[in-house]
């Protein structure tokens, strides 16, 4: 669907994107990771047409990408969000719509669809400066998917955002993509790709750091770590750490070791109720990352846990 | 192209439609017509009578002085010791002149009393009566009888201006006029609309609606929409600005008689209150006014209207994505871009005067100043070709101007946060 070859921009100050390159599958929700300043914006408006790359190219289904051309089949949600603000918001959409190339007549067919389904109707005729935040976000998003894009940028969709706004706006997410829709989810907060993306890249100080499914990229980074819960006691053991009766947690240094605990508790008729490989969460991968290569990261946010 | 059109139609209408929009384009009319009106009624009715006391020490002023003004009325009094005040309350005038005895047979001191200041008008109307009977005085003297003096009195030579080129008589007052209310105009259009401009865009900067349509179209398409939907909003405001004035004008006086509406141009009093036959003047003035190339006037109007807006509103566009939300630093960024402006504005007032001289050219041929500056020579008749070479020059810097404000702009309208310095921007001219 996307393929990004060894794509370059360079800034006076810094090397926003430096030579990156890789490719997302049709249909796939595909996560770009990294903390804030690692490039990720940079590379997307990149993808938008929006600004032009020094070097390299975006190829849409194998063609070179062209904004003339490829307007319509890509939706971009930029994380600074942004409207008109005295401009109602059916306006506002059927605007933005005919931008994209819809004529009036699909562009209110798919409005309707959506705002009724959304829920929106009552608020056709508001200002976007009279809405709320959750509000103004579900309109961008509306507007952002409106011309059904096979390509959809989303740029921090959930800042901002209420639960109850996040998991409609998770599902429509899922719907599209169930649909054939290729999304790519750009964000700084690693523990929601691990929800909703397959694959990702992880990208720190424009360069892209690593790449994959997000369950092999856990895998390659395993570290024997067992969580576990059974009804008794265990022997003591170094690698063992009890969090509480029953419940412990287990650092082994290899396979074997792990499989020697359940094997001591089959033997002693100790019955386990709970037992599975913890795997590392992207945001420890990335901190294991950047201290492992003795790197720095531009700014780094704390993700919530 | 057609995305093009999309965005006109919203810039057009979204501006069309305000409020304020309608508030602007009825009052303006309204005011003007009102505010002439209303000087023109004061000027011909609501003038105070003033009784003057004449004391006359010199008895050369007795009895001489204008008695026929509807404004004043004269009273030659008895020389008294009383003071000032008490003179007027007694005699019932506001104010007092005081002519002392002529020593040697040579005006000595004149004086004229008031409570509060004297008016220009009555200052006039006295000082050039006293010079004009002491004239005659001094004429007489000489041996000059009354009747010659009269005859001296009645010449009146009139200058006749004549174009030979077009073969026809020119009217300088109606060239400064027109030439002077072109110009303005144009000035204030650039102002206004590109100030507009301007606000737009880095409104769309501020509300990051900006990066959501660069990913529909190019920012040069953004920008351009911008721009041209301004300008049908100016000649939509324009036209309506014209047509009302004119139906105010034609109309209002039908309502309320005696507002001397027809009147209401601007014309130096003194050219008609001089001459002999105010009437044929009246006419032969009317004539030219007609007689003035108003095709050629209206054509390079519009020409130099829209030329000048456009030449600017690029410019406008540029600084508008270089602005974040402190409307402090918009001013302090505007600056480089309105100083050709008022620059143009002064070349204009002198151009009005003098419209032949070496600034007033170069000002007319600079396709920053000319707009403004060739309007102000072209009532004056100059050669077709520098008007030509005007607007070659003026639609070369328009295409030089925009594309390198484009380059700012697509730039600019997607930096957040602090502002770029003029360092910088001249990188953004340099790359790509």
């Amino acid at each position: 669907m996307l393929d990004i070859v060894s794509l370059k921009k360079y800034y006076a100050t810094q090397r926003a994107v430096d030579d990156i390159s890789f490719r997302v599958p049709k249909g796939a929700i595909f996560g770009l990771l990294g903390p804030n300043g690692a490039g990720k914006s940079s590379l997307l408006r990149m993808i938008t047409g929006i600004t032009m790359p020094d070097s390299g190219s975006i190829l849409l289904d194998g063609e070179a990408f062209q904004l003339d051309k490829h307007s319509r089949d890509i939706g971009y949600m930029p994380e600074e969000r942004g409207l008109y603000k005295r401009m109602k918001v059916e306006d506002q959409a059927m605007y933005l719509a005919q931008l994209k190339g819809l004529t009036r007549q699909e562009a209110a067919t798919k409005l309707n669809a959506w705002f009724k389904k959304l829920e929106m109707d009552s608020w056709r005729n508001k200002k976007v400066e009279d809405l709320s935040k959750g509000m103004s976000q579900k309109l961008q998003f509306v507007i952002t998917v409106l011309h059904e894009p096979k390509l959809l940028i989303l740029d921090e969709p959930f800042s901002g955002l209420d639960p109850v706004n996040s998991a409609i706006i998770k599902e429509e997410i899922h719907a599209l993509s169930a649909r054939g829709t290729t999304i790519i989810f750009s964000t700084h907060r690693m523990e929601q790709v691990e929800e909703i993306c397959k694959e990702i890249v992880l990208m720190n100080q424009g360069r892209l750091i690593l790449e994959g499914d997000v369950m092999e990229v856990k895998k390659r980074f395993r570290q024997n770590k067992y969580h576990l819960e059974i009804d008794g006691e265990l022997p003591e053991h170094p690698h063992l750490h009890c969090l509480r009766a029953g419940v412990y947690e287990a650092q082994f240094a290899s396979q074997d070791e792990a499989d020697e605990i359940i094997r001591y508790c089959l033997q002693n008729k100790i019955r386990i109720s709970n037992y599975h490989e913890v795997l590392p969460s992207l945001h420890d991968i990335f901190i294991q990352w950047v201290e492992g290569k003795g790197g720095a990261v531009r700014s780094f946010e704390n993700p919530i846990h | 192209m057609h995305k093009i059109w999309i965005i006109i139609q919203r810039e057009y209408l979204s501006r069309v439609i305000k409020k304020s929009f309608l508030v602007t384009t009825f009052l303006i009319p309204i005011a003007m017509v009102g505010i002439t009106s209303t000087m023109m009624y004061m000027a011909t009715r609501s003038e105070q009578r003033e009784n003057i006391a004449v004391m006359d020490e010199s008895g050369v002023f007795v009895d001489k002085l204008d008695t026929t003004s509807d404004a004043y009325t004269i009273k030659y009094i008895a020389t008294s010791t009383e003071s000032n005040d008490s003179i007027l309350v007694k005699n019932d005038c506001d104010l007092l002149l005081h002519i002392y005895p002529f020593k040697h047979g040579t005006p000595d001191r004149f004086y004229l009393y008031k409570e509060g200041g004297v008016s220009l008008n009555t200052k006039q109307f006295i000082s050039t009566q006293l010079d004009e009977i002491y004239r005659i005085k001094l004429m007489q003297e000489a041996g000059i009888d009354k009747s010659k003096i009269d005859s001296i009195d009645q010449s009146n030579i009139e200058l006749t201006c004549y174009d030979i080129k077009n073969n026809q008589e020119t009217h300088t007052e109606i060239s400064t006029l027109v030439g002077y209310a072109t110009g303005f105009l144009i000035y204030l259009v650039i102002l206004i609309y590109g100030m507009g401009v301007m606000r737009g865009v880095s409104e769309e900067k501020t509300n990051r609606i900006a990066e959501v349509i660069i990913s529909s179209v190019r920012p040069f398409q953004l920008m351009m929409g911008k721009i041209i939907g301004i300008a049908l909003v100016g000649l939509t405001q324009f036209t309506l600005w014209l047509v009302l004035t004119g139906l105010l004008h034609v109309f209002l006086p039908l309502f309320i008689p005696g507002l001397g509406l027809h009147s209401s141009l601007p014309i130096d009093q003194s050219t008609l209150t001089q001459t002999t036959n105010p009437n044929s003047e009246m006419v032969s003035f009317l004539q030219t006014l007609f007689a003035q190339d108003w095709m050629l006037i209206g054509a390079c109007f519009l020409f130099y209207f829209l030329g000048g807006y456009f030449i600017y509103a690029a410019m406008f566009a540029a600084i508008g994505s270089l602005v974040n939300e402190d409307p402090q630093e918009a001013q302090q960024m505007t600056f480089p871009v309105t100083m050709p402006i008022i620059v143009a504005f002064f070349i204009m007032m002198s151009a009005t005067r003098d419209p032949n001289s070496g600034l007033a050219i170069f000002g007319s041929m600079f396709p920053l100043t000319s707009p403004i500056v060739m309007m102000a020579r072209i009532p004056y008749g100059i050669p077709s070709w520098q008007i030509v070479l005007s607007m070659l020059l003026l639609i070369l810097g328009f295409v030089i101007l925009t594309w390198l404000s484009a380059k700012i702009y697509r730039t600019g309208i997607l930096m957040y946060g602090k502002k770029p310095s003029w360092k910088e921007v001249f990188r953004w001219l340099r790359q790509g």
